[in-house]
């Protein structure tokens, strides 16, 4: 007779992950309520008058219209709980203000930029998570080799250079050694897509070595404790070929961390990607949010500080709801 | 412990000594060194960024500051101009040496570490412990805190603070307190969930000590290699934001010398003309955190005996 997977409030594992998510998307709410209130409550933070400041920059003169109407624009008029269930009830319904410079919408100047830098993102996920996994099975394989040292001494390396280092390295030496730098002209891909495709590569990669470099320390890690388990001697005494014992037995379980970090990295990735972005003159989400600050477009800082907080909750939970796949022991609880 | 030598009694005492605490801490370095080979290495680059920083105004050549236009922008050379001591690492836009900034940089990398380091540390235990400690309500709203601190990627939550603070180096060491407290409190907090578990803590509580008792003496002692790990393997981290925060132009504020900040819009508007104004703060950079990272990583495998079978 068969007994389905049961748990201990009598519910099957579909169920129970069904209402794992469940929760944990409730459980999203009080944070974003929460990130929302700092969202909105940036503005009251920054010293001094921000208004006095803004008109300062903008016309030099202080006359009371547009004194009004600037402080009209940012709410500000409003008390703090007011503008705060203002903010949110716009937010939820996809409204994040309009720029106090060019009056676009908020939410159209992110969808603009978003492209590159998801772009950027994803290859360098992609590139990062490969290699650094193949190089720490390799160095987990060959433990205190020296294979293994020098790749886990160039892997503390890579971890030990700044982004922001490697980017202006990238672009120096070249113009240095060889006379030329790497163009930094950036295009879309509709424009031509073989030169966007290479002026992606770069950031994308220079990105890539840290997490490379993260990813290669933990899959050594966790494959050597793996490959001291009981089942993994086993497979090498029933004659397992070490190819399989390796790919299939070993590393498929030293996966399971890795997709942790993995999903860690995203938030780090988007801090590296305004670093990049900055270096490499990508028009993405950082460079937008770096110009908003220097600008002081305040309700531009605030939708993409909001919508990358989102997009961080979102994969943490995706990370998390994952594990389900790779490891059907874990339990939910 | 008895740390003393025993009365022998009226008996001369034999040749044999216990070893004198210096001789023990030398004991101690040697066979770290034996272990961890490369985890030494990275302890003397340690112990090399605090003699630089420490002694600055002895190993600079110049004072970090000095403008002279006249040696605006030279490359790095072992001649000396006019009779000075010579630009090893060539010279910026104002004519200040490169090196003696490099050397000036490493002081705002140390201080910033250290500082944070120390000032993070409080904030995260209370946070932590609390958290662990209250349970229910407190804990449940002080982690949706923690969650949404933590969902702000870290560079973009570091410039929004500097934005709110203004630009100065203790907004700076407050910045990157905040955001490491906030990170480690959760650590923090799950290894005191494991120590309320344990019997003494009942004990403890059967004899009926206080809460605050509880927490100050049972708990917080004992997360206390806890801390130091979590330090040591941070404090590389620590030093990279400062760089990177200052790389964008929202970290200590210039003139200080930083080693991020030598490679900012200033650095980088005579990136092509003059490259040495970036070699020498990069490879410092570089040097310091790879060395910070080795060296925290082999007191780790020292000081957590989990970690140990990891090796």
């Amino acid at each position: 007779m068969y007994y389905p997977p049961t748990t201990g409030d009598g519910g099957t594992t579909g169920s129970r992950m069904a209402k794992y998510i469940m929760r944990r998307l409730v459980g999203l709410i009080p944070t974003l309520l929460l990130l929302l209130f700092l969202v909105v409550v940036l503005i009251d933070l920054i010293p001094g008058d921000i208004v006095d400041l803004m008109l300062a920059e903008r016309t030099g003169s202080n006359d009371e219209t547009a004194r009004a109407a600037l402080e009209e624009q940012l709410g500000l008029t409003q008390p703090l709980p007011i503008r705060y269930v203002e903010y949110t009830s716009r937010a939820l319904r996809g409204d994040l203000g309009a720029s106090l410079w060019t009056q676009r919408p908020v939410t159209e100047l992110i969808a603009g930029r978003a492209w590159a830098s998801i772009e950027i993102g994803l290859l360098s996920i992609l590139l990062g998570s490969v290699s650094g996994v193949m190089i720490g099975a390799v160095s987990a394989v060959r433990q205190d080799g020296w294979l293994d040292y020098v790749l886990r001494s160039v892997s503390i390396l890579g971890i030990s250079v700044p982004t922001f280092a490697i980017a202006t390295a990238v672009v120096v030496l070249p113009a240095i050694w060889w006379g030329t730098a790497p163009s930094l002209r950036y295009v879309g891909f509709s424009e031509a897509p073989w030169a966007h495709i290479k002026i992606i590569m770069l950031p994308a990669v220079v990105l890539a070595i840290g997490l490379s470099a993260t990813v290669m320390r933990l899959t050594r890690t966790t494959m050597l404790e793996v490959l001291r388990q009981d089942y993994i001697r086993t497979a090498h005494a029933k004659g397992v070929a070490e190819q399989s014992v390796v790919f299939r037995h070993a590393l498929k379980n030293a996966m399971i961390p890795v997709v942790t970090v993995l999903g860690l990295q995203v938030a780090f990735l988007i801090g590296g990607s305004v670093i990049v972005e900055s270096v490499f003159a990508i028009p993405g989400v950082g460079r937008l949010l770096l110009s908003a600050i220097s600008n002081r477009d305040y309700p531009i800082v605030q939708g993409v500080v909001l919508v990358i907080g989102v997009f961080v909750m979102v994969t943490n939970l995706l990370v998390d709801v994952s594990y389900a796949w790779l490891d059907p022991r874990i339990r939910y609880s | 412990m008895v740390t003393e030598p025993l009365s022998t009694g009226g008996v001369a005492p034999v040749a044999f000594r216990e070893p004198g605490p210096i001789a023990r801490s030398w004991d101690a370095v040697f066979s770290f060194t034996r272990r961890k080979p490369l985890g030494a290495f990275g302890g003397a680059i340690v112990v090399l960024l605090v003699a630089v920083a420490i002694g600055a105004p002895v190993f600079a050549p110049y004072a970090p500051l000095e403008n002279n236009q006249a040696v605006a922008l030279k490359g790095p050379s072992l001649a000396s101009i006019d009779g000075t001591f010579p630009h090893l690492a060539g010279t910026d836009q104002f004519g200040r040496d490169v090196f003696s900034r490099v050397v000036y940089g490493a002081q705002t990398s140390l201080y910033i570490g250290v500082l944070v380091t120390v000032v993070s540390t409080i904030p995260a235990l209370a946070l932590g412990v609390a958290s662990a400690f209250f349970g229910g309500w407190v804990d449940y709203f002080l982690q949706r805190f923690v969650d949404t601190v933590q969902a702000v990627p870290y560079l973009i939550l570091l410039i929004a603070i500097m934005v709110v603070l203004g630009p100065s180096f203790i907004n700076v060491v407050f910045a990157l307190s905040f955001r490491r407290a906030v990170t480690e409190s959760r650590v923090l907090r799950g290894s005191t969930l494991g120590l309320m578990n344990q019997t003494y803590i009942e004990a403890a509580r059967a004899t009926g000590a206080t809460n605050g008792r509880i927490m100050l003496r049972h708990l917080v002692p004992n997360l206390v290699p806890l801390l130091i790990v979590l330090s040591s393997t941070a404090f590389a981290g620590v030093i990279l934001s400062e760089a990177s925060l200052s790389f964008l132009g929202y970290g200590v504020p210039p003139p200080r010398p930083s080693w991020g900040g030598m490679l900012a819009a200033d650095g980088r508007a005579f990136m092509y003309a003059a490259p040495w104004m970036l070699i020498a703060p990069t490879l410092a950079l570089a040097i310091v955190v790879f060395g910070v990272n080795m060296f925290g990583d082999a007191l780790r495998d020292v000081l957590d005996p989990r970690l140990r079978g990891a090796r």
